[in-house]
């Protein structure tokens, strides 16, 4: 019976969490895959605050470190933590299993994140959480309502919570609720956090496409090799055409 | 003794006798335009698939376990890996859209009709070929569209009364889509369909050749030598090959050889497409969502069901039509008849005047409004079924079907304009 009751409250609150779901504006994540210490910073913090959990099993260390123009030596100090080699992709030793059983979810892997979620979703999400002490671990989020994920850059943040401000509304005074804010006691200004998270999602959108600069550099010169070749392919065809028209 | 050799050859196997009659020698009008491209840019196609596909399997490992990974070792690991991977990827996009293009050439000048029935039937068989590859295909990343988009396709299998259920067990090769289903795919994929597309592309281009093509204006280049239309000097510059004068019984008027003229004209369409390719390739390789859908970036989960399960664009319009009708079976029959359909259409037309030029302004407004009719199902498949979407799949469901109805019954004596002689 209580079991019941209790999946019965889950399920509303899950359905009412999707009904406000798509209600939450996406801020735009400044995405900059050139800029290569901010690359360089997100690596860091993946490392330093993600990896605990999640992998990004298809990336080797070697391809970050060649991509973001970190020294190997320098890459394998201060990176790599467990005495994996530089060729090894970058994983953990958390099972799926227990991830299941202490988060209610495996965390998932994070290779592909910014193109199955888009960096603009990563980039609000990691600034959408709030105290809520009916969660397990006392942090609920904005953007991923009932998310098994504790707040983990709570130390560079500080502990954000929705607040209310007093304003006057048909004339009658009334709680407006304005958005979540921290209470101080991070690491980082509220300027500085959001830079910290955007530098982040700008590693794992790298990480989901490290080809993409590549791509753009070739792309640029076929695309000139084609014009020409459509220029002389249309020639060309001028000049037979001479014996019909 | 380069020319002895040619001859020694030549004796034992005719190749240049068979050049001269299918692409040196052989008459296509001169009055091809912009949209008699897509045949030559399908075939060019065709070949970027099978030749990157075969770069492609190299790496793939065809199995539940390794697929996904393996992918993405392309993607990372291997030398051009991204670049293989992404032009096969958008070739299977680029591929319906110019196969669509192909076949709107072919109704919009009537190049189904009489007597180019058979080769109209070749090129539906290639459609019907061509979306079973493009689904198999699809599995083979195992990805969560994949996955959950196979769950769906394998479904409509399923809706077959007292078969169904044997049926998906028998194209799934177990009780749910597994390593056995993504082997077998791969198998197809890889192997059975694209030899029958080949083969079914060499017949649908000799059956071309047997009746001529088709022009813009919808006459024939190839006229009966009694006198009534005379060749002009401009009709004499070129040679053809003497098969097609069916000896002296036909004098061929208004044409030129493919080659030079079509194939150097063919490579300016081929430029173009190919930019408007390489952009994609390389500056949208996702194509918006469309071409590679979010979600099968993330590896197939039997047990989690995306929030929305779309299948890749080129399918929609079907879709919307198996989803428009509330009987799941009935709705399966709709789909499989929209095919049907465009298959029978040298039956369905029974008018005499091919081109669209020629023909009546009702034809013309129902062309149109086929046109609208299937693009406005391409776009409802990709969204969700829900309220007036629903309502719209119907409208414009009828107004497909309405296409081929309506044209059956005003064919017979439609009132159409006099037919030019030669070609304009």
């Amino acid at each position: 019976m209580m079991k019941t009751l209790l999946s019965a409250v889950a399920l509303l609150a899950s359905s009412l969490a999707m009904a406000a779901g798509p209600s939450v504006q996406l801020d735009k994540a400044p995405i900059d895959l050139t800029d290569k210490a901010s690359l360089q910073n997100g690596a860091r913090l993946f490392q330093n605050y993600c990896l605990g959990c999640h992998q990004m099993q298809y990336q080797r260390y070697s391809r970050t470190f060649a991509d973001l123009g970190i020294p190997e030596e320098l890459g394998m100090e201060h990176l790599m933590f467990t005495g994996e080699k530089v060729g090894d992709h970058i994983t953990n030793n958390m099972s799926a299993k227990d991830g299941e059983k202490w988060f209610g979810a495996t965390p998932p892997d994070l290779t592909n994140v910014a193109r199955v979620r888009g960096p603009d979703w990563l980039y609000t999400y990691l600034r959408a959480f709030y105290a809520d002490d009916s969660r397990p671990f006392g942090v609920n989020n904005e953007v991923f309502p009932l998310v098994g994920m504790p707040h983990v850059l709570q130390e560079l943040q500080g502990l954000p919570s929705k607040t209310y401000e007093t304003r006057l509304v048909d004339g009658e005074p009334k709680q407006v609720y304005v958005g979540i804010k921290t209470d101080g006691s991070g690491e980082l200004s509220e300027e500085e956090y959001d830079r910290a998270v955007a530098d982040l999602v700008n590693y794992m959108e790298y990480v989901g496409e490290p080809t993409k600069l590549e791509a753009h550099a070739l792309g640029y010169k076929v695309m000139i090799f084609l014009l020409i070749f459509l220029v002389l392919a249309y020639l060309l065809k001028k000049e037979y055409w001479k014996d019909v028209h | 003794m380069f020319k002895n050799l040619m001859s020694w050859i030549e004796y034992r196997l005719p190749f240049m006798d068979k050049m001269n009659l299918h692409v040196m020698q052989y008459p296509a009008p001169k009055n091809f335009n912009f949209w008699y491209f897509f045949g030559s840019l399908a075939m060019l196609v065709l070949v970027n698939q099978i030749v990157t596909g075969i770069w492609l399997t190299m790496n793939y490992e065809p199995s539940a376990e390794g697929a996904f990974a393996s992918v993405e070792y392309i993607m990372r690991d291997v030398d051009y890996g991204w670049l293989l991977r992404y032009m096969h990827s958008t070739g299977a996009s680029a591929f319906f859209v110019v196969v669509y293009l192909h076949m709107l050439r072919g109704m919009m000048y009537g190049s189904y009709q009489k007597p180019r029935e058979l080769l109209w039937i070749f090129g539906m068989l290639i459609f019907l070929v061509l979306m079973a590859e493009a689904f198999m295909g699809y599995l083979l990343p195992w990805g969560q569209m994949s996955f959950w988009g196979a769950q769906v396709i394998i479904g409509i299998f399923g809706t077959i009364p007292f078969v169904g259920e044997d049926l998906t067990l028998w194209i799934r090769g177990d009780y749910v889509i597994s390593g056995a289903t993504l082997n077998r795919f791969f198998a197809l994929h890889v192997i059975a369909l694209p030899l029958v597309l080949v083969i079914l592309v060499f017949l649908h281009i000799m059956a071309l050749h047997e009746v001529g093509s088709n022009n813009p204006d919808g006459i024939d280049i190839k006229k009966d030598n009694d006198g009534s239309v005379e060749q002009t000097e401009a009709d004499k510059k070129f040679t053809f090959h003497q098969y097609f004068t069916r000896g002296g019984k036909k004098i061929i008027v208004d044409a030129i050889p493919f080659h030079p003229y079509y194939t150097v004209k063919d490579l300016v369409g081929v430029a173009g497409f190919l930019l408007i390719f390489a952009w994609v390739i390389f500056f949208l390789p996702e194509g918006g969502g469309y071409f590679l859908e979010p979600p099968n970036f993330e590896p197939a989960n039997p047990l989690k069901t995306p929030a929305h399960i779309a299948p890749v664009w080129y399918f929609t319009p079907f879709y919307a039509i198996l989803r428009a009708i509330p009987h799941p079976f009935m709705g399966a029959v709709a789909m499989f008849a929209a095919i049907v359909a465009l298959a029978l259409l040298p039956w369905l037309d029974r008018g005499k005047v091919r081109s669209v030029r020629y023909r009546s302004g009702l034809h013309k407004v129902n062309l149109i409004n086929f046109c609208i009719s299937f693009v406005a199902l391409g776009v409802l498949g990709v969204l969700p079924a829900e309220g007036v979407y629903t309502l719209l799949a119907q409208i414009f469901s009828f107004t497909y079907f309405g296409f081929f109805v309506l044209l059956f019954f005003y064919s017979k004596n439609e009132n159409t304009k006099p037919l030019p002689v030669r070609v304009t």
